[in-house]
């Protein structure tokens, strides 16, 4: 097990008290594993991704372990989670246009970095990955604004792996690329899982149809719970949770004729999530909800690496 | 009939606008009442330049527009507005959030309906808000904030189908909506082509243009590489670039390897 996340609480601090984004959530991620982490906007997916590197200042941990590669990581604690940063979890930034220092060549801005932690530059290491993502070696000698967007965040993905972490963190970086961009991203993350630069991977995306396209293990949540947690292609083809099922059915696709048959979405809006009522937090939207769903519905394994958080499933 | 012929339009950019930049070169399609047209390309192609251009934002450089037989450069931009209206990607900065979020109503009527009486434009408003499935009670009254995107973009389509409108120009209206959400809106278009609207589909999305329209124009460096029907243009594609576009959509049930 690379990473082990126990009953993880993330709040965020507001006037009118805490929004509770991240509310009991468990996983664990296998060496080699990448986790394709898919739901709706406010489904706590981001809240989740940032909360194993850096919690921002609205952000409270209040309960819940991280544990990754056996070692406790500290994620309430900003100062201690340093020595983690870039070495052991590792991050590409959703925008990653504005990631690099403008101010500085890029092949200094690497150094640089390199050295605030510690770090000799391996040249040669570094224009071997260059390669691999097909950019030129002289890109070391230009200023961000010199390149292409698709460029920059090949450029920003090398970076981010350079270090090899155990655990690399994509949050929706292909959310504003084009189709053609976004699949030669997938797939050169995919290489670098493969040729061992990161061990395991969390992919974050609102994207179900390009999760599939990567992951080993997607994950749903909804409303700041796991909803769904199983092998990509038991998500896919055969979802036990009504959340999971009605989203990928709602799912237009290339090379299906519709003619006049229509899909159909889901009604209604996920819960506020400053004082959830306990239960189910999809029960309001859900078509098979009975009396029961008035309690919470623990994640319960009903087959090999398949977890559901539903009393129907269960 | 909205039709497009041979429309270029050229920018200049750089300081001072030394160089020029070609955005759309000699696009020429045409929309019919009561159907959807998608115009599929990505980023840079041209696609909003078009949209913005049959919303008369932007002036063509060379090139008609014309709409049942007359040049619209001929019709007032009032009268032009009663039968072409646009609706956009963000719902969010669509609203002042400083109003309530029926203001956009308010304003038609001012500008269009001045002497309609009351009675009569709450009918109206109850009409078209019906036509977008959405309940006067739950949107009525109500800040830009305190409505879901999906409502928000419901009730803009809702504001253009106040002035009867002919076409409507929906660019890129539901890439911020969630996936459980934007199929409504997307079969909210598929009812309102029945009654004869016809609409232009602006999307990067293959699969959401797949799925609600008659037509199909791909877009590629502002040229129209492949223009016909969406059947045709999705199974056997005959440009390159639309089967490298097709290809490189992620599909749920096949995978990328498994394809090729």
């Amino acid at each position: 097990m690379t990473l082990e996340v126990d009953d993880l609480r993330v709040y965020y601090r507001t006037l009118k008290g805490d929004v509770q984004a991240l509310d009991g959530v468990s996983f664990g991620l296998r060496d080699g594993e990448i986790l394709g982490l898919a739901g709706e906007s406010g489904c706590g997916k981001t809240t989740l991704g940032k909360a194993l590197i850096r919690l921002d200042g609205r952000m409270k941990h209040v309960g819940g372990s991280v544990t990754l590669d056996g070692q406790v990581l500290p994620i309430g604690e900003d100062a201690k989670m340093n020595p983690y940063r870039f070495k052991q979890v590792s991050l590409i930034p959703q925008y990653s246009m504005s990631a690099m220092n403008p101010t500085r060549k890029i092949g200094r801005m690497v150094r640089e970095l390199l050295e605030s932690r510690r770090e000799k530059l391996d040249l040669d290491e570094l224009h071997k990955r260059l390669e691999l993502v097909e950019l030129p070696k002289d890109v070391l000698g230009k200023y961000p604004i010199e390149l292409s967007g698709g460029m920059k965040q090949r450029m920003v993905m090398v970076i981010s792996t350079l270090l090899n972490p155990s655990l690399l963190i994509a949050d929706e970086i292909t959310s504003a690329l084009d189709v053609s961009t976004q699949k030669a991203v997938v797939t050169t993350l995919k290489g670098f899982r493969d040729r061992g630069f990161v061990k395991s991977m969390i992919f974050i995306t609102h994207d179900i149809s390009l999760t599939n396209q990567l992951a080993d293990t997607i994950m749903v949540m909804y409303a700041g719970k796991l909803a769904e947690k199983a092998p990509a292609s038991t998500v896919v083809n055969a979802p036990k949770h009504p959340y999971t099922q009605l989203l990928i059915s709602s799912l237009p696709e290339v090379g299906v004729r519709y003619a006049d048959k229509r899909l159909t979405g889901i009604p209604g809006n996920p819960p506020s999530l400053l004082k959830p009522e306990p239960g189910c937090r999809f029960r309001a939207r859900c078509p098979l909800a009975f009396e029961k769903c008035a309690e919470d519905p623990p994640p319960v394994e009903v087959e090999k690496d398949h977890v559901v958080a539903c009393w129907k499933a269960a | 009939m909205l039709k497009l012929d041979g429309v270029t339009k050229v920018y200049r950019i750089g300081a001072f606008g030394g160089q020029t930049m070609t955005a759309v070169d000699e696009a020429g399609f045409e929309i019919k009442p009561g159907e959807v047209v998608s115009l599929i390309g990505e980023s840079g192609s041209g696609k909003s330049t078009i949209g913005k251009m049959v919303l008369r934002l932007l002036p063509p450089t060379s090139g008609t527009i014309s709409i049942d037989g007359r040049d619209v450069r001929q019709i007032g931009k009032r009268d032009y507005y009663r039968k072409v209206q646009g609706v956009f990607q963000d719902p969010f900065s669509s609203y002042n959030p400083v109003f309530k979020a029926d203001r956009v109503f308010t304003m038609i009527r001012e500008v269009y309906f001045k002497g309609v009486p009351d009675k009569e434009w709450t009918a109206k408003i109850e009409a078209a808000l019906d036509a977008v499935r959405l309940s006067p009670g739950a949107v009525l009254n109500k800040f830009p904030h305190q409505l879901s995107g999906g409502q928000l973009q419901r009730l803009l389509i809702a504001r253009a189908l106040l002035l009867d409108i002919e076409y409507l120009v929906a660019d890129e209206i539901i890439s911020m909506l969630d996936a459980s959400t934007r199929i409504d809106v997307l079969n909210l278009l598929a009812d309102l082509k029945q009654r004869g609207l016809g609409v232009l589909f602006i999307t990067h999305d293959l699969a959401l243009g797949n799925y609600i329209s008659e037509r199909t124009v791909v877009l590629h460096k502002g040229r129209i590489v492949e223009y016909g029907p969406t059947d045709a243009v999705f199974e056997q594609p005959e440009h390159a670039y639309t089967r490298k576009l097709l290809a490189s959509v992620p599909q749920l049930h096949t995978k990328w390897e498994d394809a090729s």
